[in-house]
């Protein structure tokens, strides 16, 4: 279930992308349609991570190649954003939450500028759209993880890119944050912004997303969310884990309530 | 880490540069070192990427190797050459005023290092105010950095670069241990007391310092090494601020979890 559009966002060709000359991902081929908000989904180690930094070119390709808005990445750098695993940085760094955000100004400004008056309010804008802005003077290396997060995301927020890579940004963050930041994402995409998201939850993942990209190393499947998240395909991902398999079956069949009668009963459950 | 690397890997660069030019005129060692500093942290990051060597152990190999040839190349040479080993791991600051810059129609402008250094020092601080921004991005988080366009590779070099150019232009005068003191000592203090980057920036500075002059009497009140004097207040100093820093010392840390 591969499916193709016309004008995509993103086109990534016959991508393959190694570690060591061991390739973690095989022939990717795929495009995302615009103003989408676009699942990455697999199992641990499954090349997700990877995936979207070979998409934004900071790891190189075996073979292959990605076009973002029809041009080569270099021409289209400053209309993309990225919010990394929060694992990534180290939050000791001697930084406030202003200094973080504030950095997402940084690729528009250019070499020798400062950030002036308007940079200065659009990092405290972002702040303010994730809820942090009694934080902007907080040191980074005294925030929980769920305020990490939130962090990442306003700097790319304050970045007002075209197109988002977010690398697990509800890892960590409580049910309530993750709703805030879901609602973000939406108002973003009505403002025909796209957004691509490496997600865990098979759950709420068929509530949140247009379209879904399965992958284990290889790619799946790659369609609108209907019809990419079927048992079928979904087992095909996670093949060969059989805890995994009986859940993902759950799942489904939890499906059939209405999201919100679910989403309470996992809570329970979790 | 990797500029306590570069500054001893610099050696043979200098012994080198010194043997071909038979003089210790201060520009071909700089050139010399600098190669070598660029050398050093090309074969730091070989190691890593791509013999998958971990990163520190990457750069003590380097160093230990790179200094190790340094000085094989001055005890061999010794007899030849003013360059001995006491000289390069402690510096001459004593003679620091006695080697003076001397115009041809007899000027002079007082001691030649003062004047080199002082040159680094401008172009360090130029290199930081103009590319305060990308530097604190690209030591922060290097993969959202090369995301919106900011080279890390680029940056990364021209830090090592403005390292090494310190290095060297410091070797002469105060020697290897104190140039690794001095990179290593007052940054790791002023660590402990902000949390500030600008301040940390500026109290490391402020730190050096008061090191310096206070190092300097200590070894004027007991006749002893100047570089080890003031290599071993660093040491104080970051004793001092690992102990009682108000912000991240043992002492009040301990106090206010008492009072809690
Ligand atoms: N820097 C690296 N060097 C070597 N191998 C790597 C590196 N990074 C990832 N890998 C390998 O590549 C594969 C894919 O990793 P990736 O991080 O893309 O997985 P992921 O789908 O993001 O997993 P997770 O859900 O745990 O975040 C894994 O098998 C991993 O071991
Ligand atoms: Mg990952």
């Amino acid at each position: 279930m591969i499916l193709q559009v016309d004008d995509p966002v993103v086109e990534v060709h016959d991508l393959t992308v190694s570690y060591d000359r061991k390739p973690v991902l095989w022939g990717v081929d795929l495009t995302l349609p615009a103003g989408s908000l676009v699942g990455v989904i697999g199992p641990n180690g499954a090349g997700k991570s990877t995936l979207i930094k070979a998409m934004m070119d900071l790891l190189p390709a075996s073979s292959g190649y990605v076009r973002i808005f029809n041009e080569p990445l270099k021409q289209v750098r400053k209309r993309i954003s990225y919010v990394p695993q929060r694992e990534s940085v180290d939050w000791d760094f001697p930084a406030s939450v202003f200094d973080v955000v504030l950095m997402g100004r940084y690729g528009n400004l250019g070499l020798f500028k400062r950030p002036r008056k308007a940079d200065k309010d659009a990092a405290m804008q972002a702040l303010e759209k994730v809820g942090m802005q009694g934080f902007a003077d907080r040191q980074i290396s005294q925030l929980s993880g769920g305020q990490q997060q939130r962090v990442f995301l306003a700097r790319a927020l304050a970045q007002n890119a075209d197109i988002y890579f977010m690398d697990e940004p509800f890892a960590g963050v409580d049910i309530a944050t993750e709703t805030a930041i879901i609602e973000l994402l939406r108002t973003m995409r009505e403002q025909g912004k796209t957004v691509v998201v490496v997600h865990h939850d098979l759950q709420s993942a068929s509530e949140y997303f247009d379209w879904v990209v399965l992958l284990n190393m290889r790619l799946v499947a790659s369609g609108p969310t209907q019809q990419v998240m079927t048992q079928e395909l979904l087992e095909h991902t996670y093949g060969g884990k059989l805890t995994v398999l009986s859940k993902v079956g759950d799942l489904l069949r939890k499906q059939e309530f209405p999201a919100r009668e679910t989403r309470r009963q996992n809570n329970v459950i979790l | 880490m990797v500029g306590d690397a570069i500054s001893h890997a610099v050696l043979p660069g200098i012994v080198i540069a010194f043997l071909l030019t038979g003089s210790r005129d201060s520009l071909p060692m700089i050139i010399g070192a600098g190669l070598l500093g660029v050398i050093t942290t090309l074969l730091i990051e070989f190691f890593h990427r791509y013999a998958r060597v971990q990163a520190d152990a990457a750069i003590g190999i380097t160093f230990t190797w790179l200094f190790a040839i340094g000085i094989i190349l001055i005890s061999v040479f010794a007899g030849q050459i003013d360059l001995d080993q006491d000289c390069v791991l402690y510096g001459e600051i004593a003679y620091v005023p006695l080697d003076l810059w001397i115009t041809e129609s007899g000027l002079s402008f007082g001691p030649r290092t003062l004047w080199t250094l002082g040159f680094v020092t401008l172009l360090v601080i130029g290199f930081i105010v103009t590319g305060y921004k990308e530097l604190f991005l690209t030591a922060f988080d290097p993969a959202y950095a090369a995301a919106i366009g900011i080279s890390t590779t680029v940056w990364y070099y021209l830090l090592m670069t403005a390292v090494s150019l310190t290095t060297v232009a410091s070797f002469e005068s105060v020697g290897a241990i104190l140039v690794v003191a001095f990179l290593v000592g007052p940054p790791a203090t002023a660590y402990l007391l902000t949390d500030n980057f600008k301040t940390m920036l500026l109290f490391s500075v402020g730190i050096g310092i008061v090191a310096v002059v206070i190092g300097y009497y200590l070894a004027y009140w007991l006749d002893g090494s100047i570089a080890g004097a003031v290599a071993t207040i660093t040491g104080l100093q970051f004793a001092l601020a690992f102990v009682f820093s108000p912000t991240h010392g043992l002492y009040f840390k301990r106090r206010r979890t008492q009072v809690a």
